[in-house]
């Protein structure tokens, strides 16, 4: 699948998604990077005059690509012909170091597994030094859109 | 294995994913999963899993959209078993 795909089809926009490229992606992996703009909103309270990127956030990137991306890569063809909603379930996360507006990223998922629509992944984000950031794993759920809506 | 047998095996594995504010108490055959224990669609993938393993069968996905209370599991588990 085009890598091109997966992020058109996200169905995250401009404040809030966390994924630039995706670098490999297979039926066990998936990678892909992000880079935190100096400017992004949040840096300007997390913390007042000290920015740096909120754990929330971080989880959040983790859980695009990790979860979103690679469950748009898990799910084509299946139900291609139907649009699917994604529905975070759980988190697990650990963190180890901080990143610092203009950081870039990498975050690296390993399915656990992906049954009755819920995916299972161990999740772990890289600076570019390749030191672990945050590992941990995140779960949620694939839901098909109510078509009555 | 009977249907005592089976809710004995399965009443644990129930437990474990019941939200803090639903007593184990609450737990009886006639207990719809979702709506009155309050097991939120991603845990009752984790029963099922649990399920698979305690019992050594496998669900598939129709069996998943037949489950609704503990009945329905009862009996999903002791068609698999026995067949």
């Amino acid at each position: 699948m085009k890598h091109n795909y997966i992020l058109n089809s996200l169905p995250y926009s401009e404040p809030f998604l966390f994924v630039d490229e995706i670098l490999s992606v297979s039926e066990y992996a998936i990678k892909g990077t992000y880079t935190f703009e100096h400017d992004a909103y949040f840096y300007k309270g997390h913390f007042k005059d000290y920015p740096i990127t909120p754990g929330v956030i971080l989880t959040e990137c983790m859980a695009q690509i990790g979860l979103v991306c690679f469950g748009i890569y898990l799910l084509n063809g299946k139900t291609i012909s139907e649009k699917s909603t994604f529905a975070l379930s759980s988190t697990e996360i650990d963190f180890y170091l901080p990143v610092y507006p203009g950081e870039k990223v990498s975050v690296v998922s390993e399915k656990i597994y992906f049954r009755f629509q819920k995916l299972k992944c161990k999740v772990k984000m890289l600076n570019a030094k390749e030191q672990v950031i945050a590992k941990g794993t995140i779960s949620g759920m694939i839901l098909k859109e109510n078509k009555s809506k | 294995m009977n249907s005592e047998e089976i809710y004995r095996l399965l009443e644990p594995i129930i437990k474990t994913y019941l939200p803090e504010d639903i007593s184990a108490k609450e737990i009886n055959r006639n207990s719809d999963l979702t709506r009155e224990l309050n097991i939120n669609s991603a845990h009752l993938v984790d029963i099922v899993l649990d399920i698979e393993d305690v019992f050594n069968i496998e669900f598939k996905n129709e069996d998943m959209e037949s489950l609704r209370n503990v009945n329905d599991a009862i009996s999903l588990i002791q068609q698999k078993i026995s067949g």
